[in-house]
């Protein structure tokens, strides 16, 4: 499929060939899904929404709901708060939610749609229902990427909604970042073995994950409710996991409400768990209970015994920047090697992290943000890597030069594990080991010469 | 195959090819002004001219209507979707010549770019150019300064294939002029644009003929005509008239008739060379301060 691709690289300045992200509204709707009873609105033409509701749906496989203000000429030229307006009016009247997140779209931001102002008249004009709440984020696709876009959306939930009464609550926030609702539910789980009492903010779980019962439920039972939001405001602490998608929300509410923070890496691998494992111990001012040890101890467990085959396994691996910076440390904790490393999401502070945690296993990799999946496939021709990782547009490349896959990150629109397994935590890293093994195995069961075929790997 | 893609649509060979106007300059230079009253002069010679008005404020042709009584397209185009008729957004105006504004949002939000982009879109598919219509001329009169892509519409793709500028003697003006050709430049590199000549509409600056002439030259165009200021033309505006249809017999009438014809004979058309910055300054220096 991508047998044309040659290993001359060329320098590309303004090109991108199979860009390892895409557009911020994508992460502002995925956000905006994680609160109870919340339609998440895109301010643009319909295309937009409709790309990203079908993207989220395809990754999650269960329908995603958000609406549009359905641009027209019209509306590009005047400006869309006529649209708005109608859209607004007519969501409350048929879609009966709590809260509706409204996020812009390149056109609407090219244009300069004043959308704190349109919701302004709406509520002059009665068109948002007593105790409902309309809140915004401005999600230009031509800055940043989809996570932006989350982190975005996220900091608009505190701007709007959190709320300090003067009394500190001993709660803690925990902003998750842009992790499946599979991995959100695992946090809890941490959280509540710890001992924690909590607010997550967003919650995908139980929305996007939400158990079959032969009825459609428009909004599932899951997600933050807005009183949760508000209440943000009077907590002691605020765990920021992820610090692309999560830093701003964390300092609005920082600003906002003077609830201090911390931000840690996604908790992905030993390392990264044990540190928010030990950050929800401090604020609980507990110990960590003997069943999570245990949990821990296995993971430990089976690195050590398949140390042999990831040790200086030389993997490449693409993604975005949050996900990365733990996945790669946790394949460093392994002993592989990071061979080369793809965001497409610009960040140059980034960039310098990446290379000191690979310089563990390997000081000479290839790190790069603001990169596409393309220059990855060029550079595994000129450098040899055992197996590569990614969402599912790097499956061609690996098709491609015969290597094993482990699908990781987002989207994944071909496989169903991850909606139902968690990454994150001792138990996710089992997981992403038994992918990462079972993928090399696998290769070898099937392409070894039959005199090589081992029955116990 | 390569050749034949690159050579311009060739036009059919008809008795008359319609000619394509394009007015800029500086805000409040008198574009909309001069443009009506060059319209009136070339209806009054028999010729067949529709203007189309890209401004937000729609009034790029009330003194050939007599009033603001056009609705713009972008307005028609809001109240009644996209099936729209061509009577509907063209009316006509003084010795038959076709008003059309293209209109544009309030200010302050929305893209009145956007706007003109579509609504000459819309004019096109209407058929407002077609060879049915008989046009000798249509005159695109476009508010001030080319800001984004869809002020620069009237000059792109071949719509406009003549620019004229209007400017005075005073400094803005021709900075706002030498900027304009900056754009025509830019154009032209790739498209059939070219630069007509400048306008002068004296705001009685000293020796302001002899300085437009000179920074036409310079330009590497003429100075087309250089209309004297004249009261005659308010007296005509308060009365919602050209000074034409006002006044035939005014001296300043005639001014406008000769306007016309300079501009129907033209045939110096080129890719202005922009000055730089000190060079204008100069040229200033030259014939104004040093006075």
């Amino acid at each position: 499929m991508l047998e044309g691709t040659t290993a001359e690289i060329r320098e590309r300045k303004a090109l991108r060939i199979n860009p390892a992200k895409t557009c911020q509204p994508i992460g502002a709707m995925y956000a905006a899904l994680g609160i109870n009873k919340c339609m998440p609105h895109s301010h643009g033409s319909q295309g937009c929404c409709a790309y990203h509701r079908s993207q989220l749906t395809r990754h999650h496989k269960d329908p995603v709901v958000a609406t549009t203000s359905s641009f027209t000429e019209g509306a590009s030229v005047f400006g869309g708060m006529a649209n708005l307006k109608t859209a607004l009016s007519n969501i409350f009247n048929i879609y009966e939610p709590d809260i509706v997140a409204v996020h812009t779209t390149c056109l609407s931001e090219v244009i300069g749609d004043d959308i704190p102002m349109i919701i302004k008249k709406s509520a002059e004009d009665g068109i948002i229902p007593e105790g409902k709440v309309v809140i915004h984020t401005n999600t230009p696709s031509f800055a940043g990427s989809h996570v932006t876009g989350f982190s975005n959306q996220c900091a608009a939930f505190v701007k709007y909604l959190a709320e300090s009464s003067g009394e500190t609550k001993n709660v803690l926030n925990i902003f998750p970042g842009w992790v499946e609702p599979a991995d959100m539910r695992e946090m809890k789980r941490l959280a509540e073995m710890v001992g924690v009492e909590y607010i997550m903010a967003p919650d995908t779980s139980d929305v996007l994950d939400s158990p079959h019962d032969g009825k459609y439920h428009m909004y599932p039972d899951g997600g933050t409710t807005v009183a949760q939001l508000k209440a943000m405001g009077d907590s002691f602490l605020t765990l920021a996991l992820g610090p692309l998608a999560s830093t701003a929300a964390a300092t609005e509410l920082e600003k906002k409400c003077k609830v201090p923070n911390k931000v840690l890496e996604l908790p992905i691998g030993v390392k990264a768990t044990d540190e928010f494992v030990n950050a929800l111990r401090l604020a609980g001012d507990t110990a960590v209970p003997a069943d999570l040890e245990k949990e821990r101890g296995r993971l430990v467990d089976m690195i050590s015994d398949m140390s042999q085959y990831l040790h200086n396994l030389k993997i490449a691996i693409f993604g975005d920047p949050d996900h990365l910076t733990s996945m790669v440390s946790f394949l460093v904790e392994m002993g592989a090697k990071p061979m080369i490393v793809i965001t497409g999401t610009p960040g140059k502070k980034w960039e310098a992290k990446m290379k000191e945690i690979c310089s563990e296993t390997n000081p000479e990799a290839e790190i790069l943000a603001f990169s596409d999946i393309h220059y990855m496939h060029q550079w595994i021709k000129n450098n040899p890597v055992d197996l590569i990782m990614g969402n599912t547009y790097g499956k061609y490349v690996a098709r491609t030069e015969k290597l094993p896959y482990v699908r990781f990150g987002f989207p994944i629109l071909d496989r169903v594990g991850h909606r139902a397994f968690p990454s994150v935590g001792y138990t996710g890293g089992m997981r992403i080991l038994e992918k990462i093994t079972d993928a090399l195995f696998d290769q070898r069961d099937r392409e070894d010469p039959d005199h090589e075929v081992e029955l116990v790997l | 195959m390569v050749t034949q893609l690159e050579q311009p649509v060739e036009e059919k060979a008809t008795e008359k090819k319609m000619r394509k106007v394009a007015i800029y300059g500086k805000g409040g230079i008198g574009k909309s002004t001069t443009t009506q009253n060059t319209v009136a002069a070339l209806a009054e010679m028999g010729k067949k001219v529709m203007v189309v008005g890209c401004d937000p404020k729609a009034d790029s042709t009330r003194l050939l209507l007599g009033g603001l009584a056009q609705r713009s397209v972008l307005d028609t185009l809001r109240e009644e979707g996209e099936d729209v008729e061509l009577e509907d957004i063209r009316s006509g105006g003084f010795c038959n010549s076709l008003c059309v504004e293209s209109g544009g949002p309030e200010p302050g939000v929305g893209c009145a770019g956007r706007g003109i982009i579509t609504s000459i879109n819309m004019l096109e598919q209407l058929g407002a150019y077609d060879e049915d219509e008989e046009l000798d001329y249509v005159f695109y009169d476009v508010l001030g300064d080319v800001v984004c892509g869809g002020f620069a519409m009237p000059i792109r793709e071949g719509k406009a294939e003549e620019i004229y500028i209007v400017c005075s003697g005073e400094m803005m003006a021709m900075y706002a002029a030498n900027n304009i050709c900056k754009g025509i430049m830019k154009f032209a590199e790739t498209g059939v644009v070219r630069l007509g000549g400048l306008i002068c509409n004296s705001r009685k600056v000293d020796r302001e003929d002899e300085l437009i002439q000179e920074f036409a030259k310079r330009l590497g165009t003429q100075m087309v005509h250089f209309v004297p200021r004249d009261n005659d033309v308010q007296r005509a505006e308060i009365n919602r008239k050209t000074v034409i249809d006002w006044n035939p017999n005014c001296p300043q009438a005639d001014e406008y008739r000769t306007l016309a014809r300079n501009i129907d004979n033209n045939t110096l058309k080129v890719i202005p060379k922009p000055l730089p910055i000190d060079e204008l300054e100069g040229l200033l220096m030259e014939y104004g301060l040093f006075n």
